[in-house]
Order: C-alpha cells, then sequence, then structure tokens
C-alpha cells in the first residue's frame, strides 16, 4: 500500500483524472444543453469521434493545438447537422437517427483512418501545459491540477458561465422552455426549432472540441473507436445532474479519477484486473439511480419532435 | 415517443412496404458506391467480391448461414422489446455474460451427464443470467420510470468488463496462456445441421424469431405488450399491470438476447477468450429498425447483413476496404430508410387535404 501514496503516484493519478476528465465534462455539459432544450442527442458518440477526426487531422497539418479544438468543434457540429435536420426541422425519430450517426460516424472514420493514417500511424508532441502562477506550486495538487493545456480551465470556466445562462438570460430560460412546454415558447413568439438548432450545434460544438482533446492532449493520435463510450458517458452525467452544470463537473471528476485509477495502479504494479476498476464508475452510476433515481428529473417535451400549430 | 408506435404502418400494400425497404437499400448501396470511388476503390467490384464470398460459395453461405443465428436471436430479444416501447440498448453485457457462462458450465458438466442435457443446461443458464442482468434496469423503469436507455447501456458496460473478469479470475483455463475459459470439444458443441457446418442454433434462431412475431401480433400478452409500447397511460388505464408487463418483457429481451450469446459459443467457438466483444448489438438495434420490427423482415436483413458481414471480413484482407465500411453502409440505410418513411407520411398527408 505505500507505493499507492507517493508523490509521483498521486500527481499522475491526478493529472490522469483531470486529462480523462475534461473529455467527459465537455460532452456531459453539451448533452445537458440538448436535453434542456428537449433533445435526446443519441448521437453524441459520433460527434465526440468526428470531432477527435478533424481536430487532430487539423493539428497534425497545421501544428496549432488551438485551430485543432477549433476544427473538431466544426467537425462535431458537422456531425450535429445531421440530426438538426432530420429530427429538429422534419421530426424524425432521434433515437434511430442518433444510432445512425453515432454508427456512421465509427465507421466512416475508420475509413479515413484507413486511407489517410494507418500507413504512417502520425503522433503529435506532447500538448503544451500552462502552469497556473503560485497554484502550481502547491505540494501534490500543484502538478496534477496546474499544469495542464489551457483549454481545460477553459472547460472549467465554461461550468459557471453555462450556470449563469440558464439562470439569468434570455436564451438559456428559452432553451429551458423549448424543453418543458415548447407551445407556451411558441406561444410567447420564440422560434422552437430555432432554439433547439442552437442548442444541437452547441452540443456538437463541445462535444467536437471534447474528442479533439482526447486524440490530440489525451493520446496524441488518432485510432479508429477511440472515444469508445465517452459520449455515452456524457449522456449519463447530463441526465444525473438534473440541469445543473455544476454536477457535471463533479461527475466528469469522478468518472475521471476511476478511469485514471486504471492506469495508476497498473503504473504502481498494483496486481488487480483493470477489468474491475473500469466497473467502478458504472457500478457507481447504477449505485446513484437505484437509491436516487426519480422520475421528474427530465424534461417533459425531451425526444418529442415540436411542429408549429400541431395541436 | 415510444418504439411501438412506429410499427402501426402496415396498412399501404405489399408493393408500397417493399419499394419502402428496397429504395433505402438502393439508396445506401449507391451512396456507399460513391464512398468507395472518392476512396479510389472500385465500388462494382466490392460490392462483386462480397456477393460472391457470402452466398454464391458454398463454403461462404454456410458461413453466412452460421453468422446469422446470433444475430437472429437477438433481433427476437429486441423486438420484443421494442415493440414493448423499452429500449433495451444493453444487448452487448447481456449477450457476452450469457456466453461466458455457458462456456464456464459446459465443460464442467461434459462427461457427468448426456451431451444434450448439459448442451440444454447450459442453453437455458445463459438465457437466465441474460435475463437477470436485465433485472436492476427493469425494476428501476417499472418502479421509478428511470430512463432505461442508460441503465441498460451502464449495465452492458458493467457486463462486459464483468464477463472479462469472470474469465480471468473464475473461469480460467490454467493450461492456455492468453486467458482464456476451457475449450468445449468439437464434437461436444452444438450439433450441426446434416452435411454442413451451420450449426442447429440457426434453428432455434428461426423458431425464436417467428415465435416472437406470433406472440406479438397474435397473443393477448403480445397485444398487453404493443398497448404498453404505443401508450404507456392508455396502458394503465386499460387495466394492464404496467410494471409487471415492463419486467416480463425485460426479461424476456434480455433472455433471448443471452441465448444468442450461448449459442454462439457453444455452437461455433466453444470458449470465450477475455476481451472477445463482437458487438453485435451496433449492428442489430439499426437492424430491427429497418425491418420495422416486424419478425419476417428481419430474417430477410439478417440474411442481408450476416452476408455483408462474412464478405467484407474477407474483403478487408483482398480487395482493401477495411472491414467498418458496412457500418458506414448500416448508417446509411437508416438515414434513408428515416428519409424515406417521412416522404411517404408528407405525400399522405398532402393527399388527405
Amino acid at each position: 500500500m505505500q507505493a499507492l501514496l507517493t508523490e509521483p503516484f498521486l500527481v499522475s493519478l491526478i493529472f490522469g483524472a483531470v486529462t480523462a476528465g475534461v473529455p467527459l465534462l465537455l460532452a456531459g455539459l453539451g448533452e445537458q444543453m440538448s436535453e434542456k432544450a428537449g433533445v435526446l442527442n443519441i448521437g453524441i458518440e459520433g460527434m465526440m469521434l468526428l470531432g477527435a477526426y478533424t481536430g487532430f487531422l487539423a493539428c497534425y497539418r497545421s501544428g496549432s493545438f488551438w485551430l485543432g479544438f477549433a476544427a473538431g468543434g466544426i467537425g462535431g457540429m458537422a456531425a450535429a447537422s445531421i440530426p438538426l435536420l432530420l429530427c429538429i426541422r422534419r421530426g424524425m425519430n432521434q433515437i434511430v437517427i442518433g444510432i445512425a450517426v453515432t454508427v456512421g460516424v465509427n465507421g466512416l472514420t475508420s475509413l479515413l483512418h484507413y486511407v489517410q493514417l494507418s500507413r504512417e500511424y502520425p503522433r503529435l508532441p506532447a500538448a503544451p501545459g500552462w502552469a497556473i502562477p503560485w497554484l502550481s506550486r502547491v505540494p501534490v495538487l500543484g502538478k496534477g491540477l496546474f499544469v495542464h493545456n489551457a483549454l481545460v480551465y477553459l472547460a472549467v470556466l465554461l461550468v459557471p458561465l453555462l450556470g449563469w445562462l440558464y439562470r439569468s438570460t434570455y436564451l438559456g430560460l428559452s432553451l429551458t422552455a423549448a424543453g418543458d412546454h415548447p407551445a407556451a415558447l411558441d406561444a410567447a413568439g420564440v422560434d422552437v426549432q430555432r432554439t433547439r438548432s442552437i442548442a444541437l450545434l452547441a452540443t456538437g460544438f463541445l462535444a467536437g472540441v471534447g474528442g479533439a482533446y482526447i486524440a490530440n492532449v489525451g493520446a496524441g493520435l488518432f485510432v479508429p473507436f477511440m472515444t469508445g463510450g465517452a459520449g455515452f458517458i456524457g449522456i449519463v452525467l447530463a441526465m444525473l445532474a438534473r440541469g445543473r452544470p455544476l454536477w457535471v463537473l463533479a461527475g466528469a471528476a469522478l468518472f475521471g479519477a476511476s478511469l485514471s485509477m486504471t492506469t495508476a495502479l497498473q503504473v504502481a504494479g498494483i496486481n488487480v484486473p483493470t477489468d474491475v476498476v473500469q466497473m467502478l464508475p458504472f457500478a457507481l452510476v447504477m449505485m446513484v439511480l437505484i437509491f436516487f433515481g426519480r422520475n421528474d428529473v427530465l424534461p417533459r417535451a425531451l425526444g418529442v419532435p415540436y411542429e408549429r400549430g400541431e395541436r | 415517443m415510444s418504439a411501438g408506435s412506429q410499427s402501426g404502418i402496415e396498412d399501404s400494400g405489399a408493393v408500397a412496404a417493399v419499394s419502402r425497404v428496397l429504395l433505402p437499400i438502393l439508396l445506401a448501396l449507391g451512396t456507399g458506391a460513391l464512398i468507395l470511388l472518392a476512396l479510389g476503390k472500385d465500388p462494382l467490384g466490392y460490392y462483386g467480391f462480397v456477393l460472391q464470398r457470402s452466398l454464391l460459395r458454398p463454403s461462404g453461405l454456410q458461413e453466412t448461414f452460421t453468422r446469422m443465428a446470433p444475430l437472429l436471436l437477438m433481433a427476437a430479444g429486441l423486438i420484443v422489446a421494442f415493440r414493448a416501447g423499452i429500449w433495451n440498448l444493453g444487448g452487448d453485457g447481456q449477450f457476452l455474460l450469457a456466453g461466458v457462462i455457458s462456456a464456464a458450465i459446459a465443460p464442467a458438466l461434459m462427461g457427468t451427464l448426456p451431451g444434450s442435457i448439459v448442451l440444454l443446461i447450459s442453453l437455458a443458464a445463459g438465457m437466465l443470467v441474460g435475463a437477470l442482468w436485465s433485472l436492476i434496469p427493469a425494476l428501476l423503469k417499472a418502479w421509478h420510470g428511470v430512463n432505461e436507455i442508460i441503465t441498460t447501456l451502464m449495465m452492458s458496460f458493467l457486463g462486459t468488463s464483468l464477463a472479462n473478469v469472470l474469465i480471468k479470475l473464475a473461469f480460467r483455463d490454467p493450461g492456455t496462456t492468453v486467458p482464456q475459459t476451457r475449450s468445449l470439444p468439437v464434437d461436444a458443441r452444438l450439433p450441426r445441421l446434416p452435411g454442413t457446418t451451420i450449426h442447429s442454433g440457426l434453428l432455434l434462431a428461426l423458431v425464436a424469431v417467428l415465435g416472437v412475431h406470433w406472440m406479438m401480433t397474435r397473443t393477448a400478452f403480445g397485444l398487453k405488450l404493443q398497448v404498453l409500447g404505443a401508450n404507456r397511460a392508455a396502458a394503465l388505464h386499460a387495466g394492464v399491470r404496467v410494471d409487471r408487463l415492463t419486467v416480463l418483457s425485460f426479461a424476456l429481451s434480455a433472455g433471448l438476447i443471452g441465448l444468442a450469446g450461448s449459442t454462439e459459443v457453444l455452437g461455433v467457438w466453444g470458449t470465450v477468450r477475455a476481451d472477445w466483444n463482437p458487438a453485435f448489438g451496433m449492428l442489430v438495434v439499426p437492424l430491427v429498425f429497418l425491418a420495422r420490427f416486424n419478425g419476417y423482415a428481419v430474417i430477410g436483413f439478417t440474411l442481408f447483413f450476416s452476408a455483408l458481414l462474412v464478405g467484407s471480413e474477407s474483403a478487408a484482407r483482398r480487395v482493401g476496404v477495411p472491414q467498418h465500411y458496412v457500418l458506414v453502409l448500416v448508417a446509411l440505410l437508416l438515414l434513408f430508410l428515416a428519409v424515406v418513411e417521412y416522404l411517404d407520411q408528407w405525400r399522405r398527408r398532402q393527399q388527405a387535404t
């Protein structure tokens, strides 16, 4: 057990938790916005993966991590435009189209990877870190929490920003109304489909940036299927958070920590099968659902297409 | 929005129905051909190779039929759930856990009991494990209305890891270097159909799909499930025991999916290796949508998908198109299906006004 309490072990554990948690945070915050607006976005896994691909390619070709993140966001928005057109505008089944987006992006990026990347398997250099003055010098926590890529701090700053958006802005309140009572929003003169489209595009952007982070910062390369269920965890985080961005942050930290525990234990040479550790976050979610799962946490019009003047 | 409400469109003639199915397939294959062209591959050569390899050659055809067994059983399980308005998306976990349990039981009992009894017990155990693995999502849905998309997905991730834990810690064959369960001898596996390499699980699967279709359309129990799927509140008002029915349909669905895992392991592999996960759910869920939860259509689509799978696996080596191209085709099929259905409804609405 002593090996667990050394400084390098704790630092790598915390650092890894942040690296694993940030994409989940971005996906969770994005999914939360979609769900608030009444769109159950099952395709978020595909949005992340397309973002990972476009983000990696842009970063590799240009050498700029910021361009990579931007391209990842655009890739995510491109994937989001399919459910936008078919589900929000045309009222098609959100679950069918969502699955189609995820399955299709998995196939497409595998194909593109095979054609473009599979001969040389290019790798990116380590992502630049930004040490926060003073805080980064705190023992253990400093090296674990405060020497990350600048995107990490932006993602965390997004949490209070979104909280403010939902509480005190017209757009935020419109989003909630689009999910809870779209007809009332329509009566108030706000375009429901437009509001939902904005939410979905924002979700695609956040998920795509999260995917680009996985590829460019987490792994430094792109491989098929690399998001590995991160989008689905994002959906879970959004559902458990009941509309509160701060809870998404807490959940992402928890999931990130248990994912990071898997690698950290291996590094420390502890002989637990990784599969046992991998079960922890999902077992935790099930426990939470068993004890706190109740009906009233989701927007009433979640997954229901809105068409003007239908009733 | 419920799964069951989709199945209500069965009224507009056989020709229209066939064109609604064939049109998406042709559009998907056509768009897929454009993608292949863009990648510098010869689409006709690829499709020709897949067809030749999986359907026109006797060995390929037998492989295709063998591949149909797990897909059909899984599809049967999904039809029960989807028609009842329950989104059981945790198929992969149910499939793997059942497979591992069957793989552990069969070699252990072999020798103490007659072979056919051992196989039956192993299949039943797999079914039971699959059903049990859906119990928590079922109860949470029945009692608290907790969204089953999330709970089944979570249980699927849990089940995939648990299957590995079981292989590595409980059922590991000490005689092998790679962690796997004790291998079942070839002659102790599910009997093959006379003169072929196809195992008898295919018959079981066909019976299951047709049985499920009959149950859903011709029995009182099936009707109750359909009502549940079409409108939960209405089912409650009509005096249907919604909570009990929810748990039952979950158990039936996951039990059939478990049976899929057991037959695949007992019929084809004889053992389960750690980290083995064919992830059939990713193909079968779209397939069941494409078939609009109809048992007969499911058989047709499963043949189509199995042929694609078998053909694309060797095409990856021979023609240089990765196997995952099949996923692109599946997604295109789903998209075109949705578009064709939408246009159909739109046209009918135009006619009505």
